[in-house]
């Protein structure tokens, strides 16, 4: 697209017409360096009482660095921030929350370990007796239609529960501007509209909500306004109620996205390459989930995919498929070959191949090259990399080279060590040093998890290639636009139940919401 | 002879209480200080020096305590501040302390020391056989109860305690809620210091009124396993010490009376007997869970 890029002049004068007397929150020329990154380069933001103002932008735009500046957890290197016209300095999260700023976390600041009610307490600074304070949290909490109970540990509930918390936290600060990052990435769409019942309460009562989403359909259903940064800098400013997410999307990238479909080639169905037949497991711990009765057939040339909400045991299909968790034989079937009990480099052999959730510690190890990564997970499938116990350096080199070009991995220099890659150029390591393969089975969970769209697009794209070249691939993804764009096959994790995969054409969001919010569950008890 | 055994059973398991109650505390807030058995032997040295020079029992305690808490002080700074690894720090610690207690102590070697009085409290004292068991010790087995009592009110029924439980528990978010995780730390660190200190004046001023080059013989060690195994429940912790204070007595009552069994198996016996008790405790995985902090050991560096 050949947008031009606004400069920071045109958003001063979006800015100066915008601030009036309802001005809450106003940032003028704010700066934050870390290093040689300009991660903040003199933005402008104003925010109003009462309106919900979108914060837009590819995965290191600087999004979270501005909030967190807004929060008192960084401190800004330039420029200054206005609090009801008057010049503040926030310099730690109790200043901010003594001026009324409130934040939910994108990553839940909460602990684990202890209740609801000491989570609360800990945010608060005069939370008074403990049982009153349980009080309160139910009155509050019943009000909004976001019920809790003060006594429940953390760790036990389901993260939609946990958003509950923070929100409920927030609100108990009773804050003139809640701050809130990414807060519809883990629930359903069910729970989803109630968090919006819950912000347009919140706006038509006079508080402003900073809304940093990457659901652009969202956006355009509930904010008011939105400020679009791209490299740290303000972009362009606008309505999102006058855009579509497909031009709020090229706005943020600066060029249009590529969109992938799976709908445009009919896929080729195959026999059956992977098939799981009444799986089950245990908890491994108290905090895990166990799988019940898992079955699923997975056929050759189509792209499956498993939503859920996180914490439905994705993590431990994931596992029990790849062979990090033994099973009975029987239960994980690849290409007519009992194979629950064999370990992952089996079934690797099989021609199947795995790429984890958690790209930096699972999927790849952080301290090693790439070039050595890629021996970790293919030294015996036949690529030549070790031979008679002997790392093959130049091959893994070669190899390394390819899948830098094939699949577009950014680098500063030859051959870093992973932890040196961002999360984007990474994940694409991960996905691409597998398809490199072309593995007849592939399993990937979350393939797209914080990277940008750009590299999500290429991502899906080669998934989709993949399965139409003949292989099996299962997706494991809690992103429903990333599911519909390419599964030929929806199922749903809940509780460790998955439910009928059926043809993407029979589902919808509202069917698949319910079959997240515990459809599932009540379909994989009756069966 | 029952008493006496009793007496010798709180005087065996003091020491570990007192130590392990203040590790608790330590590792409550996320800092694993292996420096223990240093901290304490650096305390049991200092303790005897100053009450020998001076004379005064009560100037020996506090100069142990401040012995442990400067030990304690050195390892906060390196591992919190400079942000070196906690495990190889703590080991450090204790070869520094057993090292520099045997330099300190050189001189006392061999000097009759001066034992605590044990304090008498009035009317409890009177009561036939509890009396003389409970009410009629020294000072420092009082502290010591009052310590378990103190410690598990803070941690959990005040709010500094649910600060510094959270601050073990994820101090990335204690962070982002604005509270400061190395000052908190800090202040831990240096209060489990001041008990190991404690603890080790108690070895040389109460346990055996001397100095014996490595005195602490591993109690500190000890303490920390019963940490460990007591799930960081303070209540537990007096299980524990008074467990492996029993059956350390025990045994050696046994090996007085000779019997068939070997020596080497009678002595391991403590260690086998609180292993036991405490895992068979610990077997509710959930509750275990909950009470581990779950950042123990890992190092924070704000993103400031």
């Amino acid at each position: 697209m050949a947008e031009t890029v606004t400069t920071t002049g045109d958003a001063n004068t979006g800015r100066q017409s915008r601030s009036g007397k309802d001005t809450l929150l106003d940032a003028r020329g704010l700066t934050k360096r870390f290093g040689d990154i300009l991660a903040n380069d003199r933005v402008d933001l104003v925010i109003n009482r009462g309106e919900i103002h979108a914060l837009l932008g590819e995965n290191g735009a600087g999004k979270s660095t501005l909030v967190k500046m807004f929060y008192g957890s960084l401190e800004p290197d330039g420029g200054e921030i206005l609090w009801q016209g008057h010049r503040v300095d926030i310099g730690n999260p109790a200043a901010a929350r003594d001026l009324g700023i409130g934040m939910v976390f994108q990553h839940f600041s909460l602990f684990e370990a202890l209740s609801v009610v000491e989570n609360i307490a800990l945010a608060l600074p005069n939370p008074g007796r403990m049982s009153d304070l349980s009080n309160r949290i139910q009155t509050v909490s019943r009000d909004y239609g976001l019920p809790l109970n003060p006594n429940d540990i953390v760790a036990d509930l389901p993260v939609g529960i946990r958003q509950r918390i923070e929100i409920v936290r927030c609100l108990l600060q009773e804050p003139q501007l809640i701050i809130m990052d990414e807060p519809t990435s883990v629930l359903t769409p069910q729970e989803a509209d109630l968090l919006f019942l819950t912000l347009e309460r919140l706006a038509k009562e006079g508080c402003a909500v900073l809304y940093i989403s990457h659901r652009l359909e969202e956006v355009k259903r509930i904010c008011h306004h939105a400020t679009i940064l791209r490299h740290g800098q303000v972009v362009r400013e606008c309505d999102p109620t006058k855009e579509t997410p497909a031009s709020l999307a090229s706005m943020m990238v600066g060029a249009d996205v590529a969109s992938v479909s799976a709908s445009s080639q009919k896929p080729v169905i195959g026999e059956t390459r992977l098939a799981l037949k009444n799986l089950s497991a245990k908890a491994a711990t108290p905090f895990a989930t166990a799988l019940n009765n898992i079955s699923l057939d997975l056929r050759a040339g189509e792209v499956v995919a498993i939503a859920g909400v996180a914490g439905n045991g994705q993590g431990e299909l994931f596992d029990a498929i790849s062979g990090e968790m033994p099973l009975a034989a029987d239960m994980v079937v690849l290409d007519g070959k009992p194979c629950g009990n064999r370990n992952i480099t089996w079934r690797r052999r099989q021609k199947a191949a795995f790429v984890p959730e958690e790209r930096l510690g699972h999927g790849a190890v952080p301290g090693m090259k790439l070039s050595q990564n890629i021996v970790l997970t293919r030294h015996s499938t036949g690529d030549k990399l070790v031979n008679a116990a002997f790392v093959s350096t130049a091959n893994a080199g070669k190899m390394e080279q390819r899948i830098k070009k094939t699949f577009d991995v950014r680098m500063s220099h030859d051959d870093p060590e992973a932890r040196s890659l961002s999360g984007g150029n990474l994940q694409k390591f991960v996905v691409g040093r597998e398809l490199d393969r072309k593995p007849g089975v592939l399993i990937v969970n979350q393939p797209t998890w914080g990277v940008d769209a750009g590299a999500a697009a290429l991502i899906r794209q080669a998934l989709i290639d993949l399965a139409r070249s003949g292989s099996a691939v299962l997706v494991i993804s809690q992103d429903l636009d990333e599911i519909f764009e390419i599964a030929d096959r929806i199922a749903v994790i809940s509780r460790g139940y998955l439910s009928e995969a059926e043809p993407t054409d029979n589902m919808n969001r509202e069917r698949v919401g319910l079959l997240m919010a515990g459809g599932a569950e009540a379909q994989g008890e009756v069966a | 002879m029952f008493e006496a055994v009793l007496l010798t059973i709180i005087t065996a398991a003091t020491p570990l209480l007192i130590a392990a109650i203040g590790e608790l505390v330590v590792e409550r807030s996320g800092v694993l200080n292996l420096g223990v058995e240093g901290m304490m032997i650096m305390g049991a040295v200092v303790g005897f020096a100053v009450a020998n020079q001076t004379g005064s029992g009560t100037l020996g305690v506090i100069a142990a305590i401040a012995a442990g808490m400067a030990m304690s002080a050195l390892f906060g700074f390196l591992v919190l501040v400079l942000v070196t690894n906690q495990v190889a720090t703590g080991l450090a610690l204790t070869i520094l302390g057993i090292g520099f207690s045997g330099l300190i102590g050189e001189a006392f070697i061999g000097i009759p020391g001066l034992k605590l009085p044990d304090l008498y409290i009035p009317g409890l004292s009177d009561i036939p056989f509890i009396g003389p068991v409970f009410f009629q010790q020294d000072a420092l087995v009082y502290i010591s109860f009052a310590l378990v009592i103190a410690v598990a009110y803070f941690l959990f029924r005040t709010r500094l305690g649910l600060v510094l439980r959270s601050v073990g528990d994820n101090h990335g978010s204690a962070h982002a809620l604005g509270y400061s995780v190395i000052r908190i730390r800090f202040a831990a660190v240096l209060f489990g210091g001041a008990c190991a200190g404690l603890a080790g004046a108690y070895m040389s001023l109460a346990y055996t009124p001397q100095w014996v080059e490595n005195m602490t013989a591993g109690r500190g060690w000890i303490a920390l396993a019963l940490v460990v195994f007591s799930s960081w429940l303070p209540l537990r912790v007096v299980i524990g010490a008074y467990l492996f204070g029993a059956v350390s007595v025990l045994n050696l009552h046994a090996q007085a009376v000779e019997l068939d069994i070997p020596s080497q198996l009678l002595s391991s016996l403590p260690y086998l007997a609180t292993i036991l008790v405490l895992v068979l405790i610990s077997a509710n995985r959930r509750l275990t869970l909950v009470n581990t902090p779950a950042c123990l050991g890992k190092p924070f560096v704000p993103d400031r």
